[in-house]
C-alpha cells in the first residue's frame, strides 16, 4: 500500500506545478482592482471586454486606500482602477506603476440622494431647508466622494450648520447604504449608485453640478506587476475605446 | 505626544462602550447563562444557538441587521420612534445595543460553563437549608461561580474594545459618540495615517496581550465541588 | 393522629413509574430498602420537594407539603426538613463553621431546636469548625454534613444513602453517630438504604421497595421475618429483636437480654451494660437450628421455647424457612427440607430453637 502510493505524490505534484506554469504562460487574465463605485460598469464593461479580446479580466472589489496598502504590500494586482486620482499619482510616485501609464477613466458625480420619493426636487432646496436629522457622507479623508461632499457643503455655507447632524460611511458605498436603509434621510452619494439608463432609478436626487467641487478624478493605472502582461495593456486601451466609455457615461460618469 | 485629541476621544468613548456594555451583558446574560446551564426546556438547543450566533456570524451581518431593524422602517426602529426616542443609529446608545447583541456569547458561554460545573447539587442543598432562590444565588452560585464571573467580564469588555464590523455598520463615525478606537485605526489606516495608526494600533495590541495574561494567570486551579 | 407521615406519590419517568401509598411513622427511623432503581431516592426527593411528582399528597406530621389536588405545592426551601444527600455536599466556598451556619442561620430563633454547640458536639466536629471542606475526611464531611442538617431544627429528616459512598472503615466510624442521633434526637427520620446491615442496625421500622412500588411496610421485627417479602428468601435473611438488658456476668462477660413481653432471654457476649438498657441484636437465619427437645449439654448459648408460625421455600431447592415465634417476638430459621422431613414440622408445633450466634447491633 505504502509502496504504491509512494510514486503517486511526486506524479501529481509535477501534475499541479505544470498546470500552473502552464496557465500563467498563457498570460491572458489580467488581475485587476477595482474601487467599489465602479463594480457595475466593470462587470458590464468585463463581459465585452473578455469577448473582444479573448483575454479574461478577474477583478476584486475595494476601497481605494485598503488596495493602495496591499499594493505596496505585494498584492498581485496587475491594473489598478482607484476611486480617486490621488493615490495612483502617489504609486506613480514611488514607482510602483509602470511609467506613463496612469490615466483618467472617469468623472465622477456627486449626487444629493434620498430613498424617499419627492424628498428632493432635483435641487439644493431640501438641503437648505436643513430640516433632516441626519445627512450621510463618506469619510471625506479616504474618499473622494466625501471630499467632494464637504467641498460642497462649504460652499452652500452649511458647514457648521449640519455639523452635528452628518453620519459617515466609511466609503460611498456604506454612505450609500445609510440613506437607502431610511437611517438617513440623505446622503451625498455616487451618481453611478443610483443612476441606471440614464436617470435616477429610484428616490429623489440632486444631481451636483461639477463646478461646485473639485472634479472627482478616478485615475486607472498598470502596476509594475502587469508590466508584462498583454492583457494589462488591452485592458487599459479598451477602457479608453468608445464601447468603454459610453457603458461608462451611462453610469452617471462623465469624461 | 502621538496621539490627537481625536484618538484620546476615541480611547475615551471605546471605555465608556465597554464597560457599560460589560456591566449590562452581566445583567441580563447571568439569567439567561442560568437557565441554559439548568433547564431541560426543548428550547434551549435554539436559545444556546442564538446567543451563539455572533460567535460564527460576521459582524458585518450583525451591523446590517441591526442597521436596518433600527432604522425607521424596522420594528425596533418603529418601537423607539414610538416611544418618543427617534432612531437608535448614529447613537451611543444604538452602539451599546449593537456590543451587547455582539459580544453576548463571550459573557454567557463562560458564565454557562460556571452554571455547568457548579451543577444542581449546591442549589437542591441550600435549598434544603431553607435558603429561597434568590438567597441561594447570591450566597452559593455567585461566589461559586466567580472565576466564570472574572472571565466573562474580561471576555465581554475585551471583545466590545476590539469591535469594529458592527460599529461601523451602525456607528456613523461621529466624534464623542460613535467614532471608537477600531474605526479611528482604521480612518487613519484609510487616509493613509501610518503613524497615527501605528500607535493606537499598537496600543489595542499591549492592551489585548495584558488582558489576555491577567485572564490566563488567574486561572489557577479552581476548588473544586465535593 | 397527627405524628405520621401519609404518603401518596405518582411520579413518572420514561422506562420508570414511582406510584406508592404509606402510613409511616412519625418518629424514629423509616428504612426505605431496595435494589438500587427501586425508586427509594425518587421518593425521597419528592417527598423534600426537589422533585415535583406529578400525582402527590405529602403530610408530615400534620404539615401538608403537597397536595396535587388542591395544586398546592411547597418550595423546599419552606420545608422543614433536613436532607443529607449521598456525597456531604458541603460547600467549598465556605469554612465548616460557616456550612454548619448557612441552615442555622436562616431559622427563626424561636424555632431552634438544635444548638451549634450540642450538634458539633453530637456528631464529634467540634474541633473541626475552622477547617475548609476539602480539608476533610469523608467521614468528617459527612458528620457535618448531617450536623448542618440538624442545625435546621427539621421536623423530618430525610437521609439517602449517607454511608454509600464511604468505605468501611469510614461507615462503621459514622454508624454509632447515626445511633446516638436515633437515641437523642425526636425526630422522624426516613432513611434510604440498599445495606441490610444499617437498616438493621437504625431502622425502627422498613419500606420495601421494588420496582417503584411498596412490596411491604412494618416495623422492622415483623417485616424481616415475613415469609411473603423477598427479604426472607436470601441467605442473608434474619431478624432484628430489640430488647432489654436483664442482668450482666462481669465474670463471664456475659449479657443477658430479655425478649419483650417474655420471660425468656439470649445470652450474649457483650461489655458490661446497665440493666434495662435498650439492645438491638440480629439473628441470622441460617444460624438457627431446630429441635425437639431443648438442647442439654451444649455449648450452645441459646435454646428458645417456639412454635411454628409458618413455611416457605428458601432461594434454593435444599432449604426451607420456618418461621417461628417466641412469645411474641418473630424469628426465622433457615433448614434444609431434609431436616424439615424428619422433624415433621407442621404449624402450630412446639420446638426448641437453637441460635449459634447473636449479633450485637447496638
Amino acid at each position: 500500500m505504502n509502496l504504491r502510493a509512494r510514486p503517486f505524490i511526486p506524479c501529481a505534484l509535477a501534475t499541479l506545478l505544470g498546470c500552473i506554469a502552464f496557465t500563467s504562460a498563457q498570460a491572458d487574465e489580467v488581475q485587476v482592482a477595482v474601487a467599489a463605485n465602479f463594480t457595475a460598469p466593470i462587470q458590464a464593461i468585463a463581459s465585452d471586454f473578455e469577448k473582444d479580446t479573448g483575454h479574461k479580466l478577474i477583478a476584486a472589489y475595494g476601497a481605494t486606500g485598503q488596495f493602495y496598502t496591499q499594493i505596496k504590500n505585494g498584492a498581485p494586482f496587475e491594473v489598478f482602477l482607484a476611486a480617486d486620482d490621488s493615490t495612483p499619482e502617489k504609486l506613480e510616485k514611488e514607482g510602483d506603476i509602470v511609467p506613463g501609464s496612469r490615466f483618467t477613466y472617469a468623472i465622477g458625480t456627486l449626487a444629493l440622494w434620498s430613498a424617499k420619493d419627492g424628498y428632493i426636487d432635483g435641487t439644493d432646496k431640501a438641503l437648505l431647508a436643513n430640516q433632516f436629522k441626519h445627512l450621510s457622507i463618506a469619510n471625506p479623508k479616504a474618499a473622494p466622494y466625501g471630499l467632494a461632499a464637504t467641498q460642497v457643503l462649504a460652499k452652500l455655507e452649511l458647514t457648521d450648520k449640519v455639523k452635528n447632524k452628518i453620519v459617515e460611511g466609511q466609503n460611498i458605498t456604506q454612505a450609500y447604504q445609510f440613506v437607502s436603509t431610511g437611517n438617513a434621510e440623505l446622503g451625498f452619494v455616487a451618481l453611478s449608485q443610483i443612476y441606471k439608463d440614464g436617470k435616477v432609478s429610484d428616490g429623489s436626487a440632486w444631481i451636483v453640478p461639477e463646478a461646485m467641487h473639485d472634479p472627482i478624478r478616478q485615475d486607472a493605472v498598470i502596476l509594475k506587476k502587469g508590466e508584462h502582461n498583454p492583457a494589462a495593456k488591452a485592458l487599459a486601451d479598451y477602457l479608453k475605446g468608445p464601447k468603454a466609455t459610453a457603458i461608462i457615461k451611462s453610469y452617471g460618469y462623465h469624461l | 505626544m502621538p496621539l490627537t485629541s481625536a484618538d484620546f476621544a476615541a480611547i475615551w468613548l471605546t471605555l465608556q462602550l465597554a464597560s457599560l456594555t460589560t456591566v449590562i451583558l452581566l445583567i441580563i446574560g447571568t439569567p439567561i447563562a442560568l437557565w441554559l446551564a439548568h433547564t431541560r426546556s426543548r428550547l434551549r438547543g435554539p436559545i444556546g444557538a442564538i446567543v451563539a450566533l455572533p460567535l460564527v456570524l460576521p459582524p458585518t451581518v450583525i451591523g446590517f441587521y441591526l442597521l436596518l431593524a433600527m432604522g425607521p422602517h424596522g420594528y425596533v426602529g418603529q418601537f423607539t420612534q414610538y416611544l418618543g426616542l427617534g432612531t437608535l443609529t448614529f447613537s451611543f446608545a444604538g452602539l451599546v445595543i449593537g456590543s451587547v447583541i455582539y459580544s453576548m456569547p463571550f459573557v454567557v458561554q463562560p458564565l454557562q460553563n460556571a452554571f455547568a460545573a457548579i451543577g444542581p447539587r449546591p442549589l437542591e442543598v441550600a435549598a434544603t437549608l431553607r435558603a429561597n432562590p434568590w438567597d441561594t444565588f447570591f450566597t452559593v452560585v455567585l461566589p461559586l461561580a466567580r472565576p466564570g464571573f472574572i472571565t466573562a467580564a474580561i471576555l465581554g469588555f475585551a471583545h466590545t474594545v476590539g469591535e469594529f464590523g458592527v460599529v461601523l455598520m451602525i456607528g456613523g463615525n461621529i466624534p464623542d459618540k460613535t467614532r471608537v478606537v477600531s474605526v479611528q485605526i482604521y480612518d487613519h489606516v484609510e487616509a493613509l495615517e501610518y503613524a497615527q495608526a501605528h500607535w493606537l494600533a499598537g496600543a489595542m495590541v499591549v492592551f489585548s496581550f495584558l488582558v489576555l495574561l491577567a485572564l490566563y494567570s488567574s486561572r489557577k486551579s479552581h476548588t473544586s465541588w465535593s | 393522629m397527627t405524628s405520621q407521615i401519609n404518603l401518596r406519590l405518582q411520579h413518572r419517568y420514561p422506562g420508570f413509574a414511582l406510584d406508592l401509598d404509606l402510613q409511616l411513622p412519625g418518629k424514629g427511623v423509616t428504612a426505605l430498602y431496595g435494589h438500587s432503581g427501586s425508586g427509594k431516592t425518587t421518593c425521597l426527593r419528592c417527598i423534600a420537594g426537589l422533585e415535583r411528582a406529578s400525582q402527590a399528597y405529602v403530610q408530615v406530621n400534620g404539615h401538608i407539603w403537597q397536595d396535587s389536588q388542591r395544586n398546592h405545592f411547597v418550595p423546599v426551601h419552606q420545608r422543614a426538613l433536613g436532607y443529607i444527600f449521598q456525597e456531604a455536599s458541603l460547600f467549598p466556598h465556605l469554612s465548616v463553621r460557616a456550612n454548619l451556619e448557612f441552615g442555622l442561620k436562616r431559622i427563626a430563633h424561636q424555632e431552634r431546636r438544635v444548638d451549634l454547640a450540642h450538634a458539633t458536639e453530637l456528631l464529634g466536629i467540634t474541633h473541626l469548625l475552622t477547617r475548609a471542606p476539602h480539608n476533610l475526611s469523608g467521614g468528617e464531611r459527612q458528620r457535618v454534613g448531617i450536623a448542618r442538617a440538624l442545625l435546621t431544627s427539621p421536623k423530618l429528616l430525610l437521609m439517602d444513602e449517607p454511608l454509600a459512598a464511604l468505605d468501611s472503615q469510614r461507615k462503621s466510624e459514622i454508624l454509632p453517630y447515626l445511633q446516638r442521633l436515633h437515641a437523642e434526637l425526636d425526630i422522624p427520620v426516613l432513611y434510604v438504604s440498599h445495606s441490610q446491615d444499617e437498616v438493621a442496625r437504625l431502622a425502627d421500622h422498613i419500606v420495601l421497595l421494588n420496582d417503584g412500588k411498596v412490596l411491604g411496610s412494618g416495623p422492622i421485627g415483623e417485616t424481616l421475618a415475613r415469609l411473603d417479602l423477598p427479604l426472607a428468601r436470601g441467605d442473608d435473611a434474619g431478624v432484628v429483636i430489640e430488647g432489654r438488658v436483664g442482668n450482666y456476668n462481669l465474670n463471664y462477660q456475659l449479657l443477658t437480654l430479655q425478649l419483650p413481653g417474655s420471660t425468656q432471654h439470649l445470652r450474649v457476649t457483650h461489655a458490661s451494660m446497665a440493666i434495662g438498657q435498650p439492645l438491638r441484636v440480629k439473628v441470622q437465619a441460617r444460624d438457627i437450628s431446630l429441635s425437639l427437645n431443648p438442647a442439654e449439654h451444649s455449648s450452645i448459648l441459646n435454646s428458645l421455647r417456639v412454635t411454628v408460625v409458618s413455611e416457605t421455600a428458601a432461594d434454593n431447592q435444599a432449604h426451607v424457612l420456618i418461621r417461628l415465634d417466641a412469645d411474641g417476638t418473630p424469628l426465622l430459621a433457615r433448614i434444609t427440607r431434609y431436616s424439615r422431613d424428619q422433624l415433621g414440622l407442621r404449624t402450630g408445633q412446639l420446638l426448641w430453637a437453637q441460635i449459634k450466634s447473636v449479633a450485637v447491633l447496638a
